[in-house]
């Protein structure tokens, strides 16, 4: 399976994203973001970090970028697209998910490793795997989702909060919150399914000796939903 | 020709930094200061000379760059 990691200046997630793609039996590609033609891709990557400095607002300067317009093509005709954290508020900016990550209710920049629920196995993306509740680590200032009214009813008529701020037992409650997000919401998807935008970083936790190996489970298990 | 833009948080939105900026104003002594809402100023030098066509292309240059409409208002001065 071939995958593509976009870089925009100021990424910082990219080669972290790299490793897991690879580790787990991507066969990658980095992709600069002044580039205007995607490489033969089933994946498309926007990793972790802050685009153009995170001027005017996360993600906006990048989701204008050249090759923004190819993404938008590609996860138009139906091509999977991850966005974590950053890549997430690009695809925000970009109208390919709705809503918008605001500032941290705390105004904190929030590093630390939380539970996600998957509420949806029924895509690509956690299709068979084996566990309902991640431990994943997220790592931003700018995570707290929110969206309007009608949107949210759109979401959830859906089933299309892909994951949710949650404890150890599943429990998605105030206190599981990190950031403030809407209804704990720390993924979305589009209609189709295809676009997953989060903010927990599943490429941070690829590794029992360092982090954990939810990450791992995520990538094997996408991976073999694409073979 | 400059045309002037402010881009405020629409209302209900939450302001987390007008919040602090709020809270400090009355621990400073400002205890009349009931909510604080921070925004973003630009200036768009644009290269027209009609006033009303320059905030035209400010306009849309709002909607599709300068705010964000799910969470932001503006107004061209």
């Amino acid at each position: 399976m071939n995958s593509s990691v976009i870089i925009f200046p100021g990424s910082n997630c990219d080669r972290d994203m790299d490793v897991a793609l690879k580790k787990f039996g991507f066969k990658n590609e980095m992709v600069w973001h002044n580039d205007e033609k995607l490489p033969k891709s089933d994946l498309i990557v926007l990793p972790g970090g802050f685009s153009y400095g995170d001027y005017l607002r996360c993600g906006s300067i990048a989701g204008k970028s050249k090759i923004i317009k190819s993404v938008i093509d590609f996860a138009e005709k139906g091509g999977l697209v991850l966005g974590i954290c950053n890549g997430f508020q690009i695809l925000t900016e970009t109208g390919l998910l709705p809503g918008v990550l605001q500032q941290n209710k705390n105004i904190e920049f929030i590093c630390k490793n939380v539970f996600v629920k998957v509420n949806n196995k029924n895509n690509k993306y956690f299709n068979s795997i084996d566990k309902d509740v991640l431990e994943l680590h997220i790592a931003h200032n700018e995570g707290s989702y929110f969206c309007t009214d009608e949107e949210l009813k759109m979401l959830k008529d859906n089933n299309l909060v892909a994951v949710s701020y949650c404890n150890e037992k599943g429990e998605v409650n105030e206190k599981s919150n990190p950031n403030g997000a809407m209804q704990n919401i720390a993924g979305i998807f589009n209609k189709e399914k295809n676009i997953l935008g989060m903010m927990p970083h599943p490429e941070r936790m690829i590794d029992k000796y360092l982090s954990g190996e939810d990450g791992s489970i995520f990538f094997k298990n996408l991976l073999n939903n694409l073979k | 020709m400059k045309i002037k833009v402010i881009v405020t948080l629409k209302n209900g939105v939450l302001d987390p930094q007008g919040k602090a900026i709020q809270q400090t104003l009355n621990g400073m002594g400002f205890s009349s200061v009931n909510e604080v809402r921070q925004g973003k100023f630009f200036e768009v030098d644009v290269n027209e000379k009609d006033e009303a066509k320059a905030k035209i292309k400010v306009e849309d240059m709002c909607k599709k760059l300068l705010a964000n409409l799910v969470i932001e208002n503006f107004e061209i001065l």
